[in-house]
């Protein structure tokens, strides 16, 4: 009988595995739900934020702040990149990172030199590897992500830009499609594009308390806070639907081969139990 | 009397809306109160409370730490910070994160780690495949 234990001791071990796999994937599941419902709570302040900018816009307040102006040539540019903190969710990080890679090749073909700000851990692993300007970097925000945590990081791209080390700022992220897609999409933060079409009817400005300048210093740098927040938060949704995807598809694999490895230990049992009774019945014969 | 709507959102949840008869908010100025019909006016907060007066003359409050009052004739917006904000915190927070980048740079040891690893895992998955093949001659 050829190794009908170790055959056995592979099904317990893959057994044990795809206990795992499953548990696994009901945690994600459980917190993706979490995830989405904190992604639809965070989207009002995201409107908001969008309209009351828009507004200041079409306004034509006296004073332009530098986010709202394009600079003409590029020679520096920030990126901003929103990975998980923990691996085992199939491709979504190697997606971005790949995308961002495609991007940060084109800029260095034109010679623009690049600064990364990388959130979650495996950005952190990935761009350290590289040779990118690693300038800020923020881990372990856990499923439940907080403004505060990512402020510092932004305010280094910020200032960055302010100062005119960086002449232009994107993000990288994921977008959540729905539960089996997500896509790797990048967005250019500033100069931000605020929709300025909306043009109204009659010109009209706001009463600035205490002035128009620092009023909009404030709104603008929580707009790009709230941007990169929102990033963040559909990053978890999307982090805990692949995983739960992956991890679906592994608990399956295990159940594939944990069939085909039963179906090997019965046939090496009946080729013993054949052996066996050939030997006893020759024995009887030789007797 | 007439009302308006009222907004009170936060980056992290929505906090209130619907229709108010009248707000009271510690602005960076000084309180000001808010009725219908009012001109528009956008200014920062200080963290304090707000307290709005709703359509059933119902009293309720609210606290914020900050956060940005943008006032339109019948639209009130309150975008309301969960983080506690200030020049000297945030530039502690950039420091912070600053430095926990280059301390990434610097530690080099986790790169050989994770390049060994790298390493054994594709020696692993060819012997795998080895194996997998071994196997399909066999049968």
């Amino acid at each position: 009988m050829s190794g009908g234990k170790e055959i056995k001791g592979k099904i317990s071990s893959i057994k044990n595995t795809q206990k795992i796999t499953k548990a696994m994937q009901m945690v994600a599941a459980s917190k993706m739900k979490k995830a989405q419902g904190r992604m639809s709570a965070a989207r009002p302040y995201a409107k908001m934020i969008k309209n009351v900018v828009s507004h200041l816009a079409s306004a034509h307040p006296e004073y332009k702040h530098p986010f709202l102006i394009e600079r003409e040539n590029v020679k520096r540019a920030g990126l901003i990149i929103i990975s998980t903190d923990r691996g085992l969710c199939g491709g979504l990080n190697t997606n971005l990172f790949k995308q961002s890679l495609k991007k940060i090749n084109e800029w260095n073909k034109d010679s623009v030199e690049v600064d990364v700000c990388a959130i979650g851990s495996k950005a952190e692993k990935f761009f350290k590897r590289l040779d990118v300007n690693l300038v800020a970097q923020v881990s372990h925000l856990g499923d439940s992500p907080e403004i505060n945590d990512v402020i510092g990081s932004i305010k280094i791209m910020l200032d960055n830009f302010v100062d005119g080390n960086i002449d232009e700022l994107y993000l990288a992220e994921n977008k959540f499609i729905n539960t089996m897609l997500q896509e790797p999409g990048t967005i250019q933060l500033l100069p931000t594009k605020a929709n300025k079409e909306e043009e109204l009817s009659h010109h009209w400005d706001y009463i600035y308390e205490p002035d128009s300048k620092s009023v909009i210093d404030n709104l603008l740098i929580r707009y790009i806070e709230s941007l990169v927040y929102q990033g963040i938060v559909e990053n978890v949704a999307c982090e805990m639907a692949a995983r739960m995807v992956a991890m679906k598809s592994a608990s399956e694999n295990a159940s594939d081969l944990i069939d085909e490895l039963q179906l090997i230990y019965n046939k090496a049992r009946q080729a013993s139990i054949t052996q066996e009774l050939s030997e006893i019945v020759a024995g009887a014969a030789a007797v | 009397m007439s009302i308006m709507h009222l907004d009170i959102v936060s980056a992290e949840e929505e906090i209130f809306s619907g229709n108010v008869k009248n707000i009271v908010a510690a602005a960076i100025m000084g309180e000001v109160g808010i009725y219908p019909k009012h001109t528009p006016m956008i200014t920062p907060l200080k963290p304090g409370e707000i307290k709005i007066i709703t359509e059933e003359d119902e009293e309720q409050l609210y606290f914020v730490s900050g956060g940005v009052l943008e006032v339109q004739p019948n639209i009130v917006t309150i975008l309301a910070d969960t983080a506690i904000r200030g020049e000297d915190l945030d530039e502690a927070k950039a420091a912070e994160s600053k430095k926990r980048a280059e301390e990434a740079l610097a530690d080099k040891s986790d790169n050989i780690d994770a390049a060994k690893a790298l390493a054994e895992l594709a020696q692993a998955a060819a012997q795998l495949k080895m194996i997998e093949s071994l196997r399909k001659n066999i049968k």
